[in-house]
């Protein structure tokens, strides 16, 4: 193409602007958590790693915040229970649509992935609705109580749960189509049980995709809001934490501080995901 | 496998899905359909009509709410599409080999992190004691600090933000497909930059098109950080007036009407999409995730 040299040239300013937006707030967040201020913001008073570790108030480190400490602990544990119970129903609903044959195949492959067109916030309250309902209707007629249905992890868990299921399921079922069908006959001509076909073919096959779901719905988890903003009860995870202390304090350098645990933690754990799911070619 | 050990294996598998769709998504949708058809007139007394609905379509305060979440939604849509598919066309096409991966890896980073820390960067960058106003000041392009913050503007650039990945990833696995011999096919035949890209490119990326228009839409009018944030407290947002009626007022009944009233509207919003590009929600949302 003649005379496109000026246009590419300003074409590749814009990539450059637009990743330069991308970065932008990342680096605001991050950098001011190294600044020896009160503020996170300029001038630049040197470097300090206080707002992680220092044990004095004004400058409390995010090492010796007690809440921002048990958000994180509730949130890591939230996260793992999401991410083991998404990624069992995920492989069921993988070998249900891929291998299976039933009526209405097609319309339940939609609701399969409607969750993940609803709104969080509308799932967080709908869910709350039903728990509340059934506590109600319980408490009412037989006269139990059943906290684990008000505000609390259990719901969160449960309203976690209902979303990541449809990404875990998505991840391991496009794996599973690509499974050569023919090695299980082969096993199972050989003389080997289904149980064992499924232990010792099939499911290291799908193993990558099993890890890589895990953690994209650890992650997922970890950093997700509307619906957990609608279900916490005491016990709040991080973001729930954080946000508390945004609105009620206002931003203050330990919130960098944070944010730059959870983009390192993220990053490292998204990369584990993306070399687990190339490493051992299937083919 | 004889008929009756597949039989079962089906009814286990189904099991989990129908429990899951069942118990979690299907009946929790017609419970707040049903409570926001009810109404209290006395402790523990309920009537049930569409009192709830005529409330809302009566307060011009909720239902400008609802418009107004939803021309900007469209709007984040539109220019999400826009600001994105130079660079998802940039990453698919012309980027060489190596630097495409890295180029895409790059895209995918703020994907990780959360919406709380994308939102507070941006606070920190925009408010009055900030980054951008400190630095204005001190270069001497203003003279006293400004305030960024809490106006539509920078809601929009804080939304964009936040959704412009999802248009980037549909996009570009969409358009990673295309042969370069369409292209150059269409210029040998003499067409123009902008018929090759109106005529070959853009057909081409519809389904990527159509499925990050919704993912991206249906963020946008369920976001709730990014407007509630960068908007402050008159960022009249949607989810904003569902969390309030519900966790501040304690009003359950009006809650759940706006809940049914946002659901209904998206879903419209997202059936309308589909239909006028032809495609069907299996084709393209499911299919890049």
């Amino acid at each position: 193409m003649q005379g496109s040299n000026h246009l590419l040239w300003i074409y590749r300013v814009y990539v450059g602007l637009f990743f330069l937006y991308l970065v932008a707030p990342l680096l605001a967040a991050g950098a001011f958590a190294f600044n020896d201020s009160t503020f996170p913001s300029l001038p630049w008073r040197g470097f300090t790693l206080d707002w992680f570790i220092s044990d004095t108030e004004p400058k409390l480190g995010l090492l010796n915040d007690e809440p921002l400490l048990r958000g994180m602990w509730n949130s890591f544990y939230i996260g793992m229970i999401v991410a083991a119970l998404s990624v069992a129903a995920g492989t069921c609903n993988a070998f249900l649509f891929v291998r299976k044959d039933f009526p209405f195949k097609s319309a339940f492959y939609v609701l399969m992935v409607v969750p993940l067109v609803i709104p969080g916030v509308i799932l967080g309250i709908s869910i709350l609705v039903l728990a509340s309902m059934i506590a109600n209707f319980a408490d009412s007629q037989f006269g139990l109580f059943m906290t684990w249905l008000r505000p609390g992890v259990p719901l969160i868990v449960l309203g976690q749960f209902s979303f990541l299921t449809t990404i875990t399921s998505l991840v391991i079922a496009a794996r599973l189509q690509k499974f050569d069908i023919s090695l299980e006959e082969a096993a199972l001509n050989l003389g080997a049980s289904r149980l064992r076909v499924l232990t010792t073919v099939t499911l290291p096959f799908l193993f990558p995709a099993l890890f890589s779901a895990f953690i994209v719905a650890f992650l997922v988890s970890f950093e997700n809001f509307n619906t957990t903003l609608m279900l916490v009860g005491s016990d709040a995870p991080l973001t729930i934490t954080m946000y508390d202390r945004m609105v009620k304090v206002g931003s203050t350098p330990v919130l960098n501080a944070v944010s730059v645990v959870l983009m390192v933690g993220s990053g490292l754990l998204a990369l584990l995901s993306v070399v687990a799911q190339r490493s051992p070619k299937p083919d | 496998m004889s008929r009756d050990a597949g039989r079962l294996s089906l009814i286990l598998l189904f099991a989990p899905f129908a429990l899951w769709i069942g118990l979690l998504i299907i009946l929790p949708q017609i419970g707040i359909g049903y409570i926001s058809l009810r109404e209290k007139v006395g402790i523990n007394e309920y009537e049930f009509g569409f009192k709830n609905y005529a409330d809302f379509a009566q307060a011009a305060v909720y239902r400008n709410t609802l418009f107004r979440t939803a021309w900007i939604s469209i709007l984040v849509t539109m220019l999400a599409l826009v600001l994105g598919f130079p660079i998802s066309y940039y990453i698919a096409k012309i980027a060489r080999e190596r630097s495409r991966a890295a180029l895409f890896l790059m895209c995918l980073i703020p994907l990780w992190v959360s919406d709380l820390v994308r939102a507070y960067g941006w606070i920190v960058l925009l408010r009055e004691t900030g980054v951008v106003s400190t630095a204005l000041v001190s270069m001497g392009v203003i003279n006293e600090p400004i305030e960024m913050l809490y106006n539509d503007v920078t809601v929009i650039i804080g939304l964009v933000y936040t959704v412009i990945l999802f248009m980037i990833v549909p996009l570009v696995s969409t358009m990673q497909g295309m042969d370069d011999s369409l292209l150059e096919a269409g210029f040998n035949l003499g067409g123009s930059r902008l018929t090759v890209f109106r005529r070959i490119v853009v057909p081409y990326a519809m389904p990527g098109i159509v499925a990050g228009c919704i993912i991206v839409f249906m963020i946008t009018a369920g976001s709730y950080l990014t407007p509630v944030l960068l908007g402050g407290k008159n960022s009249s947002w949607f989810t904003e007036q569902i969390y309030n009626q519900f966790i501040t007022r304690y009003n359950w009944e009006a809650g759940a009407t706006f809940g049914v009233l946002l659901l209904l509207f998206t879903s419209l919003v997202v059936w309308l999409g589909l239909r006028l590009t032809g495609q069907s929600l299996a084709t393209t949302v499911a299919k890049d995730t």
